[in-house]
């Protein structure tokens, strides 16, 4: 077992890529830095926070990026967010089995603001395009700083998302809705509200996870390939078909749970007998209680 | 950001590729490594968002090329505020990542 | 600004756009052809409940309109913040929307996003960003987020910022900086109903501001980083 949560960017990827096998893509001795940071007086890292290259993965060849959370939380600048478009779009060219995105980020990258919010956009149109060229793109959530913001958006753009129940998916942080709204509506503080409403069990229950494993590479790797193969049967592109199931699914969340106030009350409504058990159960008796009651559609 | 170039000579041991090691995170540094023509040389450029500490990073840069003597390499650190103990580890680890052998 | 007064400028050949709690839908005419409309107004955040209404209408056109154009007015302070919302996944109906818009430009729809206030973070990646191109009215404001909650988040003084968000494409919140960047297309100063027609025509399917922002100088590296790594070639630089 090696955690997923604990590792690197680096050592993420070469616990997923088969022995030697990891090529990556303008390395760091090329030095490509971020052009903003200087000006915030701010550090830089000579691969602007994520990783990206080709690699086998049992044998599959894929794409992989990782983005580094211990850089400005794994956030999106301009430099950082091209390596990610460029990857995507190379992957069409080459023509690999997929992309896995390992994401870790809190979004844009506020000190470059207006330049990281494009860069997310591009993104987000990038992974559209790579599925539409019939190449699955799976997005995996597993570091502790979660995937959050504008890159919350893309992972839900792929054509599934792996999490562990450590990690986290959502748009706005816990502390950024109680600033906005007190802590009465979000107290960031108490951990196990949070997640409650943006972990791993809450998200594979309610359909926008489609897998939930043990903090693990292996674990995580093997979900990845699993739904990678299950989007290459299906087809990878949008379909009307696929958008209809979908919204039908968030229609009916939003009228069902719409007025809710904890996730312990939507899975009751999912028909969990003891929605207060959920977060205590270990990930196998969780995902074995979960198959029978989650909501799930094709993303 | 204050930035240092630390330049040593009279090492003899040369690597063949170019590595990164760490992280630039709150008390942490990332290490870039690599080979490069020098007239035999290593140079050592740090980056460090801590300012006012030249002499202990000298200390720490010549105790690292004491330890590895090290010729044609460029050293590139980007540095958030590490100690002077998780430099020198990072340091070490970037060495052994591309030689494969411990100090 | 008032959006029927936007409305009537896009479109003097008509329209029967409405508005319900802030959400604008409905249809318009542009050079002889029939548009959908969707959008937001009074700075409206965007939570569950309209991106799901948004997204409702894209596949309604999809599914009954093929070929229609869709147009995007975007008035909005961003991502509702609420805990109910994250709870139901705001991050997933955001992407349902996008996806939406995603489907109906690879079924042949011409999409025209158009800021006609402002437009903040979360709000506009699937609004205005999402469309085949985006344009704004020279008073938006197009921003990530206000600079005191900036200045908390990055730990970079406040005074700091605000120096920067003067004139520093970068931080700066006008249109105008946007569109250096690659990410407005262009800005409609007069004549809103031929810049419509003339946008929509235009549309297409690629995502070109990379391209744009490179050569309007706001962003210089998007472009050639993007094309290092798709070619495996030496990063090339603007001089």
């Amino acid at each position: 077992m090696s955690s997923y949560q604990e590792a690197t960017a680096r050592q993420r990827i070469a616990g997923m890529c088969d022995a030697g096998s990891f090529t990556e893509f303008l390395p760091p001795h090329l030095r490509v830095v971020s052009p903003h940071l200087h000006q915030l007086d701010a550090p830089v890292s000579f691969d602007d926070g994520v990783v990206v290259g080709s690699g086998t993965v049992n044998g599959r060849r894929v794409f992989i990026a990782a983005q580094e959370g211990g850089f400005m939380g794994g956030a999106v600048g301009e430099v950082h967010g091209a390596k990610l478009v460029g990857m995507l779009q190379r992957a069409v060219d080459e023509r690999v089995e997929a992309v896995l995105l390992l994401l870790e980020t809190g979004g844009v990258r506020l000190h470059e603001a207006n330049a990281g919010l494009i860069a997310v956009s591009e993104v987000m149109r990038a992974v559209l395009d790579t599925r539409a060229a019939g190449i699955p793109v799976i997005a995996l959530v597993g570091g502790s700083n979660g995937c959050f913001g504008g890159m919350g958006i893309v992972a839900r753009c792929t054509n599934g998302v792996v999490m562990s129940e450590e990690s986290r998916l959502a748009m706005s942080g816990p502390e950024v809705i109680e600033t906005a709204g007190g802590v009465e509506e979000f107290d960031a503080r108490d951990r196990a509200l949070v997640w409650r409403v943006t972990g791993g069990k809450h998200r594979f229950l309610t359909g926008d996870a489609q897998a939930v494993v043990a903090d693990d590479i292996d674990a995580f790797r093997d979900a990845a390939l699993q739904l990678a193969d299950a989007a290459r049967t299906e087809g990878t592109p949008l379909t009307l078909e696929a958008l209809e199931a979908e919204q039908r699914m968030l229609t009916s969340r939003l009228q069902r749970f719409g007025e809710l106030e904890d996730p312990l009350e939507i899975w009751e409504g999912l028909g969990v007998e003891r929605p207060q058990d959920v977060p205590l159960l270990e990930i196998d008796a969780f995902r074995e209680l979960a198959e029978r009651h989650r909501e799930g559609a094709k993303p | 950001m204050e930035n240092l170039r630390f330049h040593f000579s009279g090492g003899q041991r040369r690597i063949d590729t170019a590595r990164l090691v760490g992280v630039v995170g709150s008390g942490n540094l990332e290490v870039l490594i690599e080979q490069h023509a020098l007239g035999g040389g290593c140079e050592i450029e740090i980056s460090t968002a801590a300012h006012g500490f030249g002499p202990i990073w000298e200390a720490v840069m010549r105790d690292f090329h004491q330890r590895w003597q090290l010729a044609d390499v460029r050293v590139s650190i980007n540095d958030m505020g590490a100690t002077p103990a998780v430099v020198s580890l990072r340091l070490d680890q970037a060495v052994e990542s591309v030689t494969g052998e411990p100090a | 600004m008032n959006w029927q007064d936007v409305a009537k400028a896009l479109f003097p050949q008509g329209h029967r756009i409405t508005e319900q709690d802030n959400f604008l839908s409905g249809e318009a005419q542009v050079g002889g052809q029939t548009v959908t409309v969707i959008g937001t107004t009074d700075h409206t955040p965007i939570g569950v409940d309209i991106a799901l209404a948004q997204a409702t209408v894209i596949l309604n056109t999809v599914r009954e309109h093929p070929g229609r154009a869709i147009v995007i007015l975007v008035d909005t302070q961003g991502q509702r913040l609420k805990r109910r919302d994250e709870m139901l996944g705001i991050n997933s109906y955001m992407a349902h929307l996008g996806k939406c818009v995603e489907l109906a430009r690879r079924s042949g729809h011409r999409i025209v996003g158009l800021v006609y206030d402002q437009a903040l973070s979360g709000g506009f990646i699937t609004s205005g960003l999402i469309a085949d191109a985006c344009y704004a009215l020279p008073d938006a404001t197009i921003r990530v987020m206000g600079l005191p909650a900036m200045a908390r988040i990055t730990k970079v003084p406040l005074e700091r910022l605000e120096e920067l968000a003067q004139d520093n494409p970068v931080f700066a919140p006008g249109a105008e900086n946007y569109l250096r960047m690659g990410g407005v297309a262009a800005i409609w100063r007069e004549n809103l109903a031929a810049c419509m027609e003339q946008a929509l025509a235009q549309a297409e399917p690629v995502d070109r501001r990379a391209e744009l922002g490179l050569e309007r100088g706001g962003r210089k590296l998007a472009r050639p980083v993007a094309v290092a790594v798709r070619t495996g070639t030496a990063l090339q630089r603007d001089a």
